[in-house]
C-alpha cells in the first residue's frame, strides 16, 4: 500500500466560502422543502433538536436531503432504489426494543426512546461509499455505538458483533422474496465496533432517521462499504466467533467480512478504484478505507487485506 | 388480404405506427430528463432504460420467425428489419452512455472494463456483432450478398442476443428475477427454431 498523500488543490478549483454556504443552504432548503411536500407531516416531524458537532465530520459538499432519501439499498422493501421511498411506510418504528445479548455480563432490552436519551446526540457528517462504486456526503446524527455495549459489559470472550435486523414480511415487503437469507445479518469485530468512528445512528439531516434509511436505528461505519451498515436493527449480539453475514452467505467470493473501503481490491465484477459521488458528473478516485485511513488502519495493521476482503 | 398476410398499405400503417411506439421508451426518457425525474443517479437510470430497450427489442426481433413457424401469420416478418434497427439504435444509445456519461471517454478505463468486468466483456461484443447488421440492412445490401449469405451473416442475431442477456445476468448484483425472464423467453423463442429445424431436416430424411 502507498503512503497517503494529501492531494493539492489548485485554487481556482476552491469554491469562495460565502458561495459554498449559500449553495449548501439553498440544497438544504430545497432538499427540505421538496421532502416535507413528498411525506405526511406525521412521518417527517421529529426534529432532534441541539446536536453537538462532531470533530470526526468531513466539510465537504452534502449530498441532498432529496438524494439520500430517495435513492436507497433496503433490499428489505425491494431491491430497486426508490422501492425504499416508495414502499417503507409499512414499517413501524414504534414501539421498538433493540436486544443486546450474548456475552455480556448484564444483557439487556433497550426501548428506542431510551437509547435516543442514552448519550448526547452528534451530527456526523460522513462519506458514504456504496460496493457498487457510488458515494454520497451525509449528516447522520446518533453516538458512539461503544457507548451502548459498555452499558451490557461485554465479556472477554465477546470477539464480534453481530446486528440482525428486523424480519417481518409484513412490514418488510421484500422480505417474501429469497433474494437474501433473511433476517438480515451483519458483524463487526469488537474493536471495529468500539471504534469511535462507528456510529450508533439515529437519524439524519437533523431529524430522525426516515424510514427507507433504516428507522429507528441502524449503523454507520463509514470507512467500510455500505452494506455492512445494517439498518433497522432489533437485535445486537456479542459472540466469540465470527458470525456469517447475510452477503458473505449470498456471495462468498465477491462479499467478505470486513468489506473495508479498498480502491486496490476489486469486486470480482467490477472495480473498486474510482466511485461517482451523487450529484456530480465525472467519477473520483476511491480512496483508502473511504479518507479514514489515519483513524482506521491501524485495526488491520499486519493483515492481508486482499485476503481478508 | 388475411390476417396472415396483410396488404401493403394494411401493413404500412402498422409500420407508422409500430415505429412511433418503439420511439416512445426515448421519448419518455427525454421527458424525464428534461423534468428532472431520473432520480438520484441520472447516468445509471439512462444506462438501465436504454440497455432495458435494447434487450426487448433484440427479442422482438426475433419473435416473428417462430410466429410464422406457429400461426402461419407473414406479415410480421415484413417489421423485423424495423424491429431489429429499433434494437440497434437503442444499444447504440446504450453503448454511448457508457462511454460519455459513465466514462467520459476514459479510454484507459473503458479498455481494462473490457478485458476485467466479465458482463461488459460479453456485452461489447454482443453490441459489435449487431454493427455489421444494421450496415447489411438495406435492400441493396441484400442484393449484394444474395439472400444466402445475407442469411448466414444475419444469424449473428443469435449470439448477440444471447450475449446480450448474459450480460445482463452478471451485472445484476443479487435480484435475478429480470435476467430470468429475458434468459427464459429467449430459450422460447430459439427452442422453437430449434424444434421446427429438427422436424424440417427429419421431413426430408422420411
Amino acid at each position: 500500500m502507498k503512503p497517503y498523500k494529501i492531494p493539492a488543490i489548485p485554487a481556482s478549483e476552491i469554491t469562495p466560502k460565502h458561495l459554498f454556504d449559500a449553495r449548501r443552504k439553498f440544497m438544504q432548503t430545497a432538499g427540505a422543502a421538496s421532502l416535507a411536500a413528498l411525506l405526511p407531516q406525521a412521518l417527517w416531524a421529529a426534529s432532534l433538536g441541539d446536536l453537538k458537532k462532531s470533530p470526526y465530520s468531513t466539510a465537504e459538499e452534502l449530498t441532498s436531503l432529496k438524494a439520500v432519501t430517495s435513492y436507497n439499498n433496503f433490499y428489505e422493501f425491494g431491491t430497486s432504489k426508490d422501492d425504499p421511498a416508495e414502499r417503507a411506510g409499512t414499517l413501524k418504528t414504534r414501539p421498538w426494543t433493540v436486544s443486546v445479548e450474548g456475552e455480556a455480563h448484564k444483557p439487556k432490552v433497550f426501548d428506542i426512546d431510551d437509547i435516543l436519551k442514552m448519550a448526547p446526540l452528534e451530527e456526523r457528517i460522513y462519506r458514504l461509499r456504496c460496493v457498487e462504486a457510488w458515494s454520497m456526503v451525509v449528516p447522520w446524527v446518533g453516538f458512539p455505538l461503544a457507548e451502548l455495549l459498555k452499558r451490557v459489559e461485554p465479556t472477554g470472550n465477546a470477539k464480534y458483533v453481530e446486528f440482525v435486523s428486523l424480519h417481518d414480511p409484513a412490514q418488510m415487503p421484500g422480505q417474501k422474496y429469497p433474494v437474501l437469507d433473511w433476517p438480515y445479518r451483519e458483524g463487526l469485530r469488537m474493536d471495529e465496533a468500539m471504534h469511535p468512528l462507528t456510529l450508533l445512528t439515529l437519524g439524519l439531516y437533523g431529524e430522525v432517521l426516515p424510514k427507507q434509511n433504516g428507522a429507528p436505528v441502524r449503523v454507520v461505519m463509514p470507512w467500510k462499504y455500505g452494506f455492512k451498515s445494517a439498518k433497522s436493527i432489533v437485535s445486537i449480539r456479542l459472540l466469540e466467533t465470527q458470525p456469517t453475514t447475510s452477503w458473505m452467505k449470498a456471495g462468498p467470493n465477491e462479499y467478505g467480512f470486513y468489506a473495508n473501503v479498498n480502491p486496490e481490491v476489486d469486486h470480482p465484477r467490477w472495480s473498486q478504484a474510482k466511485e461517482r459521488r451523487i450529484g456530480e458528473f465525472l467519477k473520483r478516485k476511491t480512496l483508502m478505507f473511504n479518507g479514514y485511513a489515519d483513524e482506521v488502519a491501524p485495526l488491520y495493521a499486519g493483515m492481508d487485506l486482499q485476503k481478508y476482503f | 388480404m388475411s390476417i396472415k398476410n396483410l396488404g401493403n398499405k394494411t401493413l404500412g400503417r402498422i409500420k407508422v405506427v409500430v415505429f412511433m411506439l418503439a420511439l416512445l421508451p426515448l421519448f419518455k426518457l427525454c421527458a424525464g430528463a428534461y423534468r428532472d425525474e431520473l432520480g438520484a443517479n441520472p447516468i445509471e437510470k439512462i444506462s438501465h432504460i436504454t440497455g432495458y430497450w435494447t434487450l426487448t427489442f433484440l427479442l422482438i426481433t426475433l419473435t416473428p420467425t417462430p410466429l410464422r413457424q406457429l400461426s402461419g401469420w407473414l406479415w410480421p416478418v415484413r417489421l423485423r428489419r424495423m424491429l431489429g434497427l429499433f434494437a440497434f439504435f437503442y444499444g447504440c444509445l446504450h453503448v454511448l452512455t457508457y462511454l460519455v456519461l459513465d466514462q467520459f471517454f476514459d479510454w484507459q478505463d473503458i479498455l481494462k472494463d473490457i478485458v476485467k468486468r466479465p458482463y461488459i466483456t460479453v456485452g461489447f461484443p454482443a453490441f459489435l456483432l449487431m454493427i455489421p447488421l444494421a450496415v447489411t440492412s438495406t435492400d441493396n445490401m441484400i442484393r449484394r450478398l444474395g439472400g444466402k449469405y445475407w442469411r448466414m451473416l444475419h444469424t449473428l442475431i443469435y449470439p448477440s442476443a444471447i450475449g446480450g442477456v448474459v450480460h445482463y445476468w452478471w451485472l445484476v448484483k443479487k435480484d435475478l428475477t429480470n435476467p430470468i425472464i429475458f434468459a427464459a423467453l429467449l430459450g422460447v423463442l430459439l427452442s422453437i427454431r430449434v424444434v421446427y429445424r429438427l422436424r424440417s431436416i427429419r421431413l426430408f430424411a422420411v
